[in-house]
């Protein structure tokens, strides 16, 4: 682990613009009542989803964000894929920094090698009239100048490595299941062969089961192919198992970093000591967060 | 909260609904069978439609003339055929140009959103103002009649429409996963916009020309009928009724109604099979 | 006697036309001040067992079975018995409090809504639910009264919607996953709340989950539901102690301990099957590592063991044997 972190991000911000009615809606009382999606107001018609978050990711490390519902989490993970354009701070993959003038779609197909996403919803996260090997194929054609024989034995390669039946390649997302879902787009992912895999809440609408035969198949994927992992998820028992170092964030801030073992096991900040608390497991009593 | 109104337990399954969907397989048929006239008009006109025969006006149904005559004497039946030719053409064409543009340009603004799309739906809320009438006869007025400039002023006021019912679709399949998933792939914009977004709205499209389609025949058949559209003697719906409309004092409404009642079950078709289509698919064009 | 006995209760509901099994074979009852978990994964039906309890299920729905309240058939209920069972006797919360909240009324008419209609004066009906409010851990509970929906938080909103459930002085409690839309902060929260309100009017409850641990936290029975099969009903405290059911076995294995990672999570594998799917043995046969030929044939019945009930032909054989199952995790 000595190399260059594949991913390097530092004190990145995203501020968004809000009508200042809805800013005046808020009341003093603070966050308890401002709902899902907003975090913080610094000041009258901006809200700062991220504040000063930096981290970096070695090459076949696994990196967890992990907060509640309006931590700022996924905007992290949008903005580290493309899908939104930080206020400030840098991005760097593979030592070389993302800026955001001017991306030509020959930029984004090379970014598009180098970091990848999974979303959480299996249901909407697949072209619905596509059928698996057609997603598939799509990737392979635009990234690899690979003939049509090399690009099927990809697909079934790609198939065989999430677990899929090659059967199921020429099924509609529509014939299968959350899971089965699940995977197509993890080997839609992986299709461009990407150094980092993002995991936005990636295994949290699915049945307890799959659940953790997804986790399992991340686990054998990054044993595998050396992928990097950045895993934005609110459950800290999933990312203990699946994370070597974690990033806890609280409307928009990191308030705790570290190897997950010892973050989990002996967590400093008492709001990461309220987030473990509240997990269900063996002898667990619900208690007051007190917040 | 407790008082929610819920359904006695065991009322009877409603019955098994499938299978052969009649009322698709009859609109279909009716509108293939329109198709088919006006393609092979000259092999099924028993007469030709110009043929005027002064000796033999306002005749009843014969075995000469399946249908009767019009006031010129001229074969009806080989008219109302030959009449499905530019009576289907003229909304073919008003549909074909209005889904295109409304189709391209609703995609872009739901992609781009911004300044264009802004600009893309004023423009389309001006549009909305005019009603398409108003437009041919306008366009009929600055270009003279016949077929084309109503066609024109009808595509122009029928794409504001197809194109915001196609932007909401589409701006909806944007914001889905799966359109973020083709961008972090490194899919160009174009092959996200073509391939994937306008696929998955190709459904909405297909109903909405085909309930437009009943509006612009009708829309049509009114320019002609006011007489600023295609002229007489051309055979079409629209221009019938108008002439039928002397003869019917006369007590001879066979032309006006023969070719109303063919605008109606052509109308009746489209919509009917609109209908169909948008209800068949709100259970599956859902991603 | 029981507030709640449900015996081989299935449903079937009306797919595309044909009649399609959506819950097996369901018994259970619920004593008065007992607290039931039931608990399962998507296709299992839970929710559709606790909505047939007040008979809240979609049109065409036929009904097998018995329900009773307090020794009464549900099913045999007419609309005006069933109203006054609705109104009075049992409560529902649900996953999703926005969804059962009408958007443009206040807080205050929702709540108070309920009272009014049965004839209490409003000043008393508005001091219930002040008092109420403030029970469900809900701040400046007057003012909240003339908020709207919109302006409160999803945990704030479903402590409301606990309030508007216990306005009305149920004895039974049907919650349906009450918690899982709400971030565990608030989950660990909400269900101190409903826990303690819960024992301290000595409430019956239904407690429809996924999460097996957080049933067996605030409930004192666990009834695993799996394919529109009940398959396991024990003591909360039994769960992790004595396991008796493979599934119910590979659900605790499957989860990820926040504190003690295993190396590799003990996966079960394939897919949770939907009641409809099941074939002629048991309905987790397909997926079960013990599964032997008769598990494939035979549907097991649902029996007696120790303090709880099982259906599995091999519960005694297996006994001590399933806590170390790391079953071969597969693709589904």
């Amino acid at each position: 682990m000595t190399d260059e972190p594949v991913l390097e991000v530092r004190e990145l911000r995203k501020e968004y613009r809000v009508r200042t009615s809805r800013a005046e809606a808020v009341p003093a009382a603070g966050s308890a009542l401002l709902g899902h999606a907003v975090t913080r107001r610094e000041r009258a018609g901006v809200l700062v989803a991220v504040d000063d978050v930096s981290f970096s990711v070695s090459p076949g490390q696994s990196l967890a964000v992990v907060g509640e519902s309006g931590s700022g989490k996924t905007t992290v993970a949008r903005m580290v894929v493309g899908l939104e354009r930080p206020t400030s701070g840098t991005i760097m993959v593979s030592g070389r920094e993302r800026s955001w003038r001017h991306v030509s779609s020959r930029e984004r197909r090379r970014r598009a090698r180098e970091v990848q996403i999974v979303f959480q919803d299996p249901y909407s996260s697949l072209d619905p009239r596509m059928s698996v090997r057609a997603s598939l194929d799509e990737s392979l054609r635009l990234h690899f100048d690979w003939t049509r024989e090399r690009r099927d034995e990809r697909v079934a390669e790609l198939l065989d490595q999430v677990g899929l039946d090659r059967r199921q390649a020429n099924s509609l997302p529509k014939a299968l299941s959350g899971g089965q879902r699940q995977r197509v787009a993890i080997a839609r992912a992986l299709a461009s062969e990407p150094r980092v895999l993002i995991c936005d809440e990636a295994v949290a609408s699915l049945d307890v089961s799959i659940q953790a035969q997804i986790l399992n198949l991340l686990s054998d994927i990054r044993d595998a192919t050396g992928v990097s992992y950045l895993f934005i998820s609110h459950d800290l028992a999933v990312v203990r198992q699946v994370s070597d170092a974690v990033l806890v964030m609280r409307r928009g801030r990191v308030i705790e970093a570290g190897p997950t073992a010892s973050v989990l096991s002996e967590p400093s900040d008492a709001y990461t000591k309220q987030l473990l608390a509240a997990i269900p497991r063996p002898g667990w009593k619900p208690t007051l967060s007190g917040s | 909260m407790a008082t929610l109104e819920a359904p006695l337990v065991a009322t009877p399954a409603p019955r098994p609904r499938r299978r052969p969907d009649w009322v698709v397989l009859s609109t279909g048929t009716v509108i293939a069978l329109l198709v088919l006239m006006a393609v092979f008009a000259p092999l099924l006109a028993p007469d030709n439609p110009d043929y005027a025969n002064i000796l033999a006006t306002n005749q009843g149904p014969s075995a000469a003339h399946l249908l009767g005559t019009d006031s010129f004497g001229r074969d009806l039946l080989s008219r109302l055929i030959y009449g499905v030719r530019l009576s289907l053409l003229g909304p073919a064409l008003i549909i074909l140009i209005a889904t295109l543009v409304g189709t391209v340009l609703a995609i872009l603004s739901a992609w781009y959103g911004g300044w264009f799309d802004r600009v893309v739906s004023r423009v389309a809320d001006i549009l909305f103002a005019f009603p398409g009438l108003i437009f041919a006869m306008l366009a009929v007025a600055m270009f003279g009649p016949g077929l084309v400039a109503p066609v024109v002023a009808l595509s122009i006021s029928y794409t504001p429409y197809l194109m915001r019912v196609i932007r909401a679709e589409a701006l909806r399949q944007r914001n889905l996963p799966y359109v973020a998933a083709c961008y972090v792939g490194g899919l160009s914009v174009r092959t996200i916009c073509t391939r994937h977004i306008l696929r998955n709205v190709m459904p909405l499209l297909v109903v909405q020309a085909a309930l437009s389609f009943g509006y612009a025949l009708v829309d049509l058949a009114a320019v002609s009928y006011l007489g600023l559209g295609v002229q007489p003697p051309t055979p079409e719906w629209g221009v019938m009724v108008s002439t039928g409309q002397s003869a019917i004092l006369a007590g001879h409404p066979q032309e006006s109604l023969l070719a109303g009642l063919m605008i109606v079950i052509t109308v009746v078709a489209f919509n009917l099979l609109g209908d169909r289509l948008a209800s068949r698919q709100k259970g599956t064009v859902r991603a | 006697m029981n507030v709640l006995e449900i015996n081989h209760l299935a449903v079937e509901l009306p797919v595309e036309g044909a009649l399609r099994r959506v819950l097996h074979d369901v018994t259970l009852s619920i004593g008065p001040g007992e607290a039931v978990g039931l608990v399962g994964e998507s296709g299992a039906g839970k929710s559709m067992a606790s909505r047939a309890v007040i008979r809240l299920l979609p049109a065409g729905a036929v009904v097998h079975g018995d329900i009773r309240y307090s020794g009464d058939s549900v099913l045999a209920m007419d609309r005006a018995a069933l109203r006054h069972f609705r109104t009075h006797d049992v409560a529902m919360v649900f996953q999703d409090p926005r969804a059962h909240i009408n958007p443009v009324r206040t807080i205050g008419d929702f709540l108070l809504e309920a009272l009014l209609e049965r004839g209490e004066r409003r000043d008393d009906a508005r001091a219930a639910v002040i008092a109420l409010l403030a029970a469900v851990g809900v701040s400046e509970p007057e003012r909240r009264l003339r908020q709207f929906p919109h302006e409160l938080s999803g945990g704030l909103l479903q402590r409301v919607m606990i309030a508007a459930a216990l306005a009305v002085s149920p004895t039974l409690l049907l919650a349906d996953e009450p918690t899982t839309a709400l971030d565990v902060t608030t989950q660990s929260d909400v269900m101190v709340i409903l826990d303690a309100r819960r024992r301290e009017r000595g409430l019956a409850m239904l407690f429809v989950t996924h999460d097996l641990e957080l049933a067996a936290a605030v409930c004192d029975r666990i009834a695993v539901l799996y394919a529109g099969f009940l398959v396991e009903d024990a003591p909360a405290g039994d769960l992790h102690r004595n396991l008796r059911h493979p599934y119910t076995a590979g659900l605790l294995a499957s989860r990820p301990d926040p504190v003690a990672p295993r190396p590799r999570l003990a996966a079960i594998p394939g897919r949770p099957l939907s009641a409809f799917e099941v074939g002629a043995g048991c309905a987790f046969a397909p997926r079960c590592a013990f599964a032997v030929e008769r598990c494939h044939l035979e549907r097991p019945e649902l029996r007696a063991l120790d303090a709880g009930r099982v259906a599995c032909h091999r519960a005694e054989e297996l006994a001590g044997q399933l806590a170390l199952s790391p079953t071969p995790g597969g693709g589904e």
